[in-house]
């Protein structure tokens, strides 16, 4: 069952005083898609951060699905947990692990620890692993040990592993930073695809505008810890784009997905699906 | 400032520099004052605690002690090589290799558990912070002063503690280097792993996944080289350490020397001395075969 979430009135302060995220606040329907964009240290990853249970608002509260995260039991949280997938900026694996076992891992928060432990062994699904592996296009490297990748197979070694763990609520945080265009396109679209599927909420943030405007339903500009603008792609312009990158630079950045004049003429690219909101 | 530093770089500026700017040229490292300072410190220090441990260099190179000290030295040569001595010699060298071993052994089964307890890494209760955090905190202090309490008194107390329990023999020593080594050991694993990548563990953590096999599939790829050469230097310790501990009474090389000391018998000493260093050699070549198999 997929997992909607709301934030309300969330406010998140760091140990050093720094405010991260001031007052934001954000709902998601199950099975809705969202980009998150906005300069780098406005708040994105805090705020994915936050959805995926790592941090705990300072102010105001967090639901997930119906339940208020932070007034769950350590049982419920761990469960809530093993339904939230979070694709990571550097993908999480140790250097030494095979790729195989790094992808099966995504499955820990469901596995007893004795099928765990008997699959350090002799891993017990490569079918599984392969098979997410193929949707990425890496099912060769299988058995490589993950040094042996590059930065942008480790990335989707990465995604592999969320797409394994099959969540009800999928969160990237900049999946696609180290791969180049063509495979970032790709990559988010088989997470995409894996969203779609089972019907499941998907939560990416992306510096890429246009990869955003190609494949969410609805984009959230984040900007010195707010929100900046929230609405559907075609609602995004240029005008818009520029204020929220004001403090970076005077052009807006891209992955070169689709061609940047549909930005820059305030028309979102073209889109095979209707939005599903 | 900024003069200075290229005055310092360029020492063959400094006539006109100095010249047309009336400042001093810098020939002095800035820093050697406070290093010379730093040295009389250590050693006002150090002079009175080597007084106190009565350490007095003139007192071996006085005529009697020098006579007595070369005459047991000279006995070092040739070792002891009799086949009786050989055979004794075997036998207190596997019983010391088993004393070792088996308190590894023992060791790495107690600390295993407490090293993990007191990662932070593995904490479930710090991510967010989330539920539990007091529990958790209290339980990781009762942690760390077990282990504190097991490695402060020394395997040599225990020792003598415990040959009065299981009588003379090994098996005192087995316990007593168990219950020192696992305090060690499990300190310095926790060490490890907080020093290692916790990056792959918290993702597992994150995902649902339980401590132990956050530690399974997170660190122990990153750590395992180190936890591995770690333990096997803390045998090759235990086997210094259990000879020690057979001169309490607890069997083994440290037995046979204490009886060979006694009767300043230097031939049988530098043949077990001799043994020693080819143990502690087979132990780093074991080490290095290990790494090398971890790698």
């Amino acid at each position: 069952m997929s997992l909607g979430f709301t934030l309300n009135r969330v406010t998140l302060l760091h140990a050093n005083g720094q405010c991260a995220l001031k007052d934001i606040s954000l709902q998601a329907k199950p099975g809705e898609k969202i980009a998150i964009i906005g300069p780098s240290g406005a708040g994105k990853t805090s705020l994915l951060n936050m959805l995926a249970t790592a941090l705990r608002p300072t102010q105001g509260s967090a639901t997930i699905g119906e339940q208020a995260v932070w007034s769950l039991g350590k049982k419920d949280l761990r469960k809530l947990r093993a339904r939230i997938g979070m694709v990571h900026q550097q993908a999480p694996v140790p250097p030494k692990q095979r790729v195989v076992t790094a992808v099966l891992a995504g499955k820990l928060g469901q596995w007893s620890s004795t099928r765990a432990l008997l699959s350090l062994l002799y891993p017990l699904d490569i079918a599984g692993a392969w098979e997410v592996l193929e949707q990425l296009e890496i099912s060769d490297r299988i058995f490589n040990r993950c040094d042996e990748l590059s930065g942008g197979q480790l990335q989707r070694v990465g995604v592999a592993r969320v797409l394994y763990q099959s969540p009800d609520l999928i969160l990237a945080d900049e999946p696609v930073s180290a791969m180049d265009p063509t495979l970032s396109d790709t990559t988010i679209a088989s997470l995409h695809r894996a969203a779609t599927a089972r019907g499941v909420t998907f939560v990416a943030s992306l510096h890429a505008v246009d990869i955003a405007l190609k494949w969410f339903d609805r984009i959230v500009g984040v900007k010195s810890g707010e929100i900046a603008f929230d609405c559907t792609p075609d609602e995004v312009s240029p005008e818009r784009l520029l204020d929220l990158y004001a403090s970076e630079s005077n052009v807006i950045p891209v992955q070169g997905v689709t061609d940047v004049s549909n930005i820059q003429n305030g028309i979102a690219p073209t889109r095979s699906r209707s939005c599903g909101v | 400032m900024c003069q200075t530093f290229r005055m310092a770089l360029h020492p063959l500026d400094q006539g006109p520099v100095e010249s047309s700017e009336m400042q001093q040229p810098v020939r002095r490292d800035p820093a050697a004052r406070h290093r010379l300072t730093s040295l009389v410190l250590a050693l006002l220090i150090i002079w009175p605690l080597l007084r106190i441990a009565q350490f007095d260099p003139a007192v071996i190179f006085e005529a009697n002690n020098l006579e007595v000290f070369g005459n047991f030295l000279k006995q070092f040569f040739p070792p002891q090589t009799s086949q009786d001595f050989l055979l004794l010699l075997l036998k207190a060298v596997i019983e010391t290799l088993a004393m070792a071993t088996a308190g590894i052994a023992l060791a790495v089964v107690l600390a295993v558990p407490l090293g993990l307890l007191l990662s932070h890494s593995l904490s479930i209760s710090r991510l967010g912070p989330g539920p539990g955090r007091r529990l958790g905190q209290g339980i990781r202090t009762i942690a760390r002063l077990l282990l504190l309490f097991l490695r402060g008194i020394p395997e040599i107390v225990w020792a003598l503690l415990l040959v009065r329990v299981f009588g003379l023999g090994p098996a005192a020593g087995v316990l007593a280097l168990a219950i020192t080594y696992s305090g060690m050991l499990g300190k310095v694993y926790s060490e490890i792993l907080e020093a290692s990548d916790t990056r792959p563990a918290r993702a597992l953590l994150l995902a649902g996944s339980g401590r132990g096999m956050a530690f399974l599939y997170g660190l122990l790829p990153g750590t395992a080289q180190e936890l591995t050469s770690y333990t096997i230097y803390r045998w090759e310790c235990a086997v210094r350490a259990s000879v020690i501990m057979g001169f309490v009474g607890a069997g083994g090389l440290g037995q046979l020397m204490d009886q060979s000391m006694k009767m300043l018998n230097g031939s049988e000493v530098s043949s077990i001395v001799i043994v020693f260093l080819i143990l502690v050699l087979m132990a780093d070549a074991i080490s290095f075969f290990c790494r090398k198999l971890l790698a």
